[in-house]
């Protein structure tokens, strides 16, 4: 049996590509699953771009576009956890947890898988877009791609979290996701602006780093490059990722 | 890394786990003594909740014992966790294959985790495709899958790397009968051909039996018994029932039984009469022209051998079957 012979040592790398590539697989395969995510977002974008006032400053979907995107994100990313949930009930996390596989590697390379999805999201929210009033800048676009990608693999990090927190019950996880999500969208200003709101509001929505990551990437969808703002949405996406990275390495290590 | 050569493939002394459920501590596995020698195929048996598959989750790195020590291959199932998950494949109770992955992909995925290269890992997924008749249904979504192909897909999985040590855990829950006997005779067959030493939990008894060279009986987190099937058989004997014409040709026949079956444990209700000895299906011919001779009718002879379900009824006062409804394996070969 000289092909069982293995070859290779398998690294934190090798560990972590092969994980994050298991975990894309069923994307690949079957890529319309990831519209699947984005049905809310779509429909929102649908629904409440027409009522969007014009702000004289450009289009209402100028401005509403990086929103959608930012919403989608973290959608997505926070619904991941749910496929984590499903495999600790059928049984191959526990397969995955008995294989050579680090601890490591089993989370982060679900966590950076996140980006792929996000940029398929993106790319069609900017392709349905286009042909209505939304100029694309495309070197802004890849640059606020860089912060989104920070973003979602934080969040998604904390979903799979969740999941392994929530052992099964998934009742725990689809609580926690959803009395999260709607809060740190509307703060953000996703929706709508905040700059007629109460101090209190603007007080939790200074606190939220998703704010910063929308403000970062409004700009630079729209082709102009505020330092601070960049710098600001660069430092609240790397925080969310450090963040997520660090609780669901210990969930997963904590897994049995 | 280099196999290591080891006097006992499983080595377990005073192997002891506790859960705290509901602020009460449950002793799930205490002071497991095993030994489990290279090639044997051992079959854990126990009703739900024994402390089988507690057991196996230590020697698989799954849990963490609450005392004592354990070595798989040769590496101890803490310290080295790295190295047993190397050395050992595992089937748990689910699917190893994830529900919205294709089974090729799984193989492939498990391959290249124990460091074979990208042309190897699609050799070898293809092999086991071929070997568990798979080969048609390797790019369908595991979730359309039959239970008895995603099951046949699991334990592909757990073979990927030719392991040292292959651990099932309840294989056969949930297949239907002629699923379990070909699952059976893979498992067989994998064992005889590849020298594989295999340990398997279950609640069948039938399963146990037909499968396994040795059976360790496990109850309350303890072993109460450890030897192979037939031994833990015979150690009971066999059963001959007799039914006769009426009560007092009932009473003559126990008493002639004792006498002419050495060491037989003799029940009399009614009409009739239960005689236990080993080697007692020997003797029933001998006591039955015996009590023709004496004039007794025999309206109706049963004779047993003992199952596993009355080794445990005898070791532990319960029926194996009364916690488990076990679809029986009857026409099994065995």
């Amino acid at each position: 049996m000289s092909t069982l012979t293995p070859t290779l040592t398998p690294t934190l790398v090798t560990d972590t590509w092969n994980v994050m590539t298991r975990e894309l697989k069923p994307v690949f395969r079957e890529p319309a699953s990831v519209l699947f995510a984005m049905v809310q977002p779509l429909v929102f974008l649908a629904l409440f771009a027409p009522l969007l006032p014009d702000t004289g400053d450009g289009s209402a979907l100028q401005w509403f576009v990086p929103g959608i995107v930012a919403m989608t994100t973290l959608m997505g990313a926070s619904f991941t956890g749910a496929n984590l949930l499903q495999e600790m009930v059928t049984g191959s996390h526990e397969r995955l947890l008995v294989s050579p596989l680090s601890r490591t590697s089993l989370l982060v390379g679900r966590a950076l898988k996140e980006i792929v999805p996000m940029l398929m999201q993106t790319a069609i929210i900017i392709a349905v877009c286009t042909p209505f009033s939304f100029d694309l800048h495309l070197g802004g676009v890849l640059l606020a791609m860089v912060i989104m990608a920070a973003f979602s693999v934080g969040i998604g990090a904390l979903s799979f979290a969740l999941a392994l927190v929530s052992r099964g019950q998934d009742w725990l996880f689809w609580t926690v996701q959803q009395t999260l999500v709607f809060p740190l969208l509307l703060l953000a200003g996703v929706l709508l602006p905040l700059d007629g709101a109460p101090g209190w509001l603007r007080f939790l929505s200074d606190l939220n780093p998703l704010t910063y990551v929308v403000e970062a990437v409004r700009p630079l969808f729209a082709g102009s490059y505020p330092l601070d703002t960049i710098g600001a949405g660069l430092l609240a996406s790397a925080l969310v990722a450090a963040l997520g990275l660090a609780v669901g390495l210990r969930a997963m290590r904590a897994s049995s | 890394m280099l196999p290591s050569v080891v006097a006992m493939m499983i080595r377990t002394r005073g192997l002891t786990r506790h859960f705290t459920r509901h602020q009460q501590t449950v002793e799930a596995v205490r002071g497991l003594d095993l030994d489990v020698r290279e090639g044997e195929l051992v079959a854990f048996l126990g009703p739900n909740g024994a402390g089988k598959s507690t057991t196996l989750r230590m020697l698989t790195t799954l849990v963490a014992p609450t005392s004592g020590t354990a070595e798989v291959a040769g590496y101890d199932v803490v310290r080295d966790q790295r190295d047993v998950r190397r050395s050992i494949g595992y089937v748990g109770q689910g699917n190893g294959a994830g529900h919205q992955q294709r089974g090729r992909d799984e193989l492939v995925s498990q391959a290249r985790a124990f460091g074979l290269s990208r042309a190897a890992a699609g050799a070898r997924a293809d092999e086991l495709l071929e070997a568990f008749d798979l080969t048609e249904h390797a790019g369908r979504p595991v979730s359309t899958l039959s239970g008895g192909q995603r099951r046949r897909l699991d334990v592909a999985i757990g073979l990927v790397q030719s392991p040292r040590v292959l651990f099932l855990d309840e294989p056969s829950t949930g297949l239907d009968p002629q699923n379990r006997v070909n699952l059976q005779e893979q498992v067989r067959r994998l064992h005889r051909e590849q020298g594989t030493t295999i340990v398997l939990t279950t609640h069948y008894l039938e399963e146990a039996d037909a499968i396994a060279d040795r059976v360790v009986v496990i109850d309350h987190g303890v072993v109460i018994a450890d030897d192979t099937a037939v031994a833990l058989r015979s150690g009971l004997g066999d059963l001959v029932t007799l039914g006769l014409a009426s009560e007092a040709d009932a009473v003559t026949a126990a008493e002639r039984g004792a006498r002419l079956v050495p060491g037989a444990s003799v029940e009399r209700a009614g009409a009739v009469v239960r005689l236990r000895a080993p080697r007692a299906s020997e003797a029933a011919a001998g006591l039955v022209t015996d009590l023709a001779a004496t004039g007794v009718a025999i309206a109706r002879l049963e004779v047993t051998s003992a199952t596993l379900d009355d080794v445990f009824l005898e070791l532990t006062g319960r029926s194996l079957r009364e916690s488990d409804t076990a679809p029986t394996l009857e026409g099994a070969p065995a």
